[in-house]
């Protein structure tokens, strides 16, 4: 490698450790990310016409193909995507980066082929190139089942003991792996098995994976691509991908454990599937909370609302899935110009990814100061007139508190109960994403104001408008 | 065994950085606030499309006789580039929404 080169790499791995530092925090965020950009463009660049041998043209012209296909195809989604979708984008462009690993890995297996044992890779390239190929086969397959699964076409799938069926595939997984690597073979057939295995272990791996456990396998996912980039790093004794593909790994990782962490749930019972069984069992006894529920109508919402000196805003993915993000910004405009305190409580895992919220209340305006988390939110509601429940479900579901059977027990939730009203705006009674009822709406404080949440905020706004 | 501290004697001074490179990633993150765990997970993942690198070197290294390799490299920079490029593009436009109220 010349000695330019090196330099390159290291200085694109500072601006990759220092644009990750500014991410972190709001005033500083887009330059960050400016400088991470520009780093990786530097290392791109270098890593094209700084190349140690000579080599034919018709290659460098691939290259430039490919990188103006690719470019553009991830402009084109990037500008065009809506920030609802966002989750969804992040699980795509995941699995891309995890199957770019994976053909690398393919690629350095094939050359081993067929070498006399004399020139035979070490066993610690061996071992390099079959871990990129079942990490970046396993986050390949995941993100793309992740994807299929938040925009709605994909539904989740659980086979009789699919836990049990997952573990041993995953300890077959390593097995295999490891006897490649002793053996020293280089067998194409046991490669290919080897990929075709962490590919169906991937989809298996996430396919069973619902309710309010997204948030945690879509950084999980994140940080696994990391650790893919890292190991190809390791390959070509490349710093910049090794620094780069670490960085993501253990950031990646805190985030997972920030989000378990939310919903008092353990890594382990994420991965190993704790929470399949247990919303099964929820499923049963979900039926048998009673009692009625009180409707409202929009005009009397806006009456309360308009005569309230302090309303919350519990924002669910529901308010995304409906675009409602707009009109909920009306709504908190036109409130706080009557003089009511308006805030959001914003649970960390609402809506699909965390930080979701945050995106998607920042696209139409709202003041982030407005914007309050969990902990600080929740001594409030005992002062709260009104809380506004717009499409959201599990986050406020007080089973989370007081119900030991259900699968969110000891989930920290926003303790909208304690308000003295109650709004909540749902499509219809149906259970949340994490599939199980929910005791507040049956409380005496809530009033239900069923509809689409666009549509019922945009009445809520038309009525306080005439009052 | 011995394989596992073969590896470990050849490739020392990686793991150091490995190492170090774990902790830095951790003491960075630690204390974001969740208004930004979207943006920054998008730009962590833009980040990871640092693979792209390789797919590269697989590219410079195929023999223009190599048809296979050849082609799954191509496929690998395509897939990685559309990471990179996507992932800081879409992290920006996020961001820029954050930046307007002020």
């Amino acid at each position: 490698m010349s000695i330019t080169l090196s330099i390159i790499y290291l200085i694109a791995t500072v601006t990759f450790v220092v644009g990750l530092k500014m991410l972190g925090h709001p005033e500083t965020a887009k330059k960050g990310n400016l400088i991470s950009a520009l780093g990786m463009g530097l290392a791109i660049v270098g890593t094209i016409f700084l190349a140690e041998k000579e080599v034919p043209l018709i290659i460098y012209i691939l290259i430039g193909l490919a990188l103006a296909v690719g470019g553009i195809i991830g402009w084109i989604i990037a500008i065009k995507v809506e920030m609802t979708k966002m989750p969804e984008l992040v699980s795509l462009f995941n699995g891309f980066g995890g199957a770019s690993a994976l053909l690398i890995g393919l690629v350095e297996f094939n050359k081993n082929i067929g070498v006399p044992i004399a020139d035979k890779a070490s066993a610690s390239i061996i071992t390099t190139i079959i871990a990129a190929i079942i990490i970046g086969s396993i986050t390949f397959t995941g993100s793309l089942v992740a994807w299929a699964k938040l925009n709605g076409s994909l539904k989740d799938i659980r086979f009789p003991k699919y836990n049990l069926i997952n573990n041993i595939l995953f300890i077959g997984l390593v097995a295999f792996g490891t006897y490649i690597v002793l053996m020293n073979t280089d067998s194409a057939i046991l490669m290919y098995s080897l990929l075709a295995a962490s590919l169906v272990y991937g989809f298996l791996f996430v396919v069973p994976i619902g309710g309010a456990d997204m948030p945690v396998v879509i950084s999980l996912l994140n940080s696994l691509t990391g650790i893919a980039a890292a190991i190809t790093g390791i390959l070509y004794d490349n710093m910049v991908m090794l620094v780069g593909g670490i960085l993501v790994g253990s950031a990646g990782l805190i985030l997972t454990f920030a989000m378990c962490k939310a919903m008092n749930r353990s890594l382990a019972s994420v991965i190993f599937g704790a929470f399949g069984a247990g919303s099964n069992a929820a499923e049963g006894s979900g039926g048998t909370i009673g009692g009625t529920v009180k409707k409202t109508t929009a005009s009397d919402s806006a009456v309360l609302l308009n005569y309230s000196s302090k309303v919350v805003i519990v924002p669910g993915y529901g308010l995304a899935v409906a675009q409602a993000q707009h009109v909920i910004h009306e709504l908190e405009e036109l409130l706080t110009s009557r003089g009511v305190d308006v805030k959001y409580a914003i649970h960390p895992v609402a809506g699909r990814m965390p930080g979701h919220m945050n995106v998607l209340l920042a696209e139409s305006n709202v003041d982030y100061g407005k914007l309050i988390e969990m902990d600080d939110i929740n001594p409030q509601f005992p002062n709260t007139d009104v809380v506004l429940v717009v499409g959201a479900n599990d986050v406020v579901n007080p089973a989370a508190h007081n119900d030991p059977s259900s699968p969110i027990y000891g989930m920290p939730i926003l303790d909208v109960e304690n308000a003295k009203h109650i709004i909540v705006n749902k499509r219809s009674m149906k259970p949340g994403y994490a599939g199980i009822e929910n005791e507040l709406f049956y409380n005496q404080k809530t009033n239900m104001l069923f509809g689409d949440a666009k549509q019922a905020l945009t009445d809520l706004v038309a009525e306080l408008k005439n009052m | 065994m011995n394989t596992f501290l073969e590896f470990i004697n050849e490739n020392l001074q990686l793991l150091y950085i490995l190492i170090l490179a774990i902790f830095i990633g951790f003491e960075l993150i630690k204390n974001v606030p969740t208004v930004l765990h979207t943006p920054l997970m998008s730009g962590a993942n833009a980040l990871s499309g640092v693979v792209i690198v390789g797919a590269i070197l697989v590219m410079l290294q195929s023999n223009p006789n190599d048809y296979l390799a050849l082609s799954l490299g191509f496929i690998a920079v395509v897939l990685g580039i559309i990471n990179v490029v996507g992932g800081f593009a879409v992290t920006d436009r996020m961001l820029q929404m954050f930046k307007k109220k002020k």
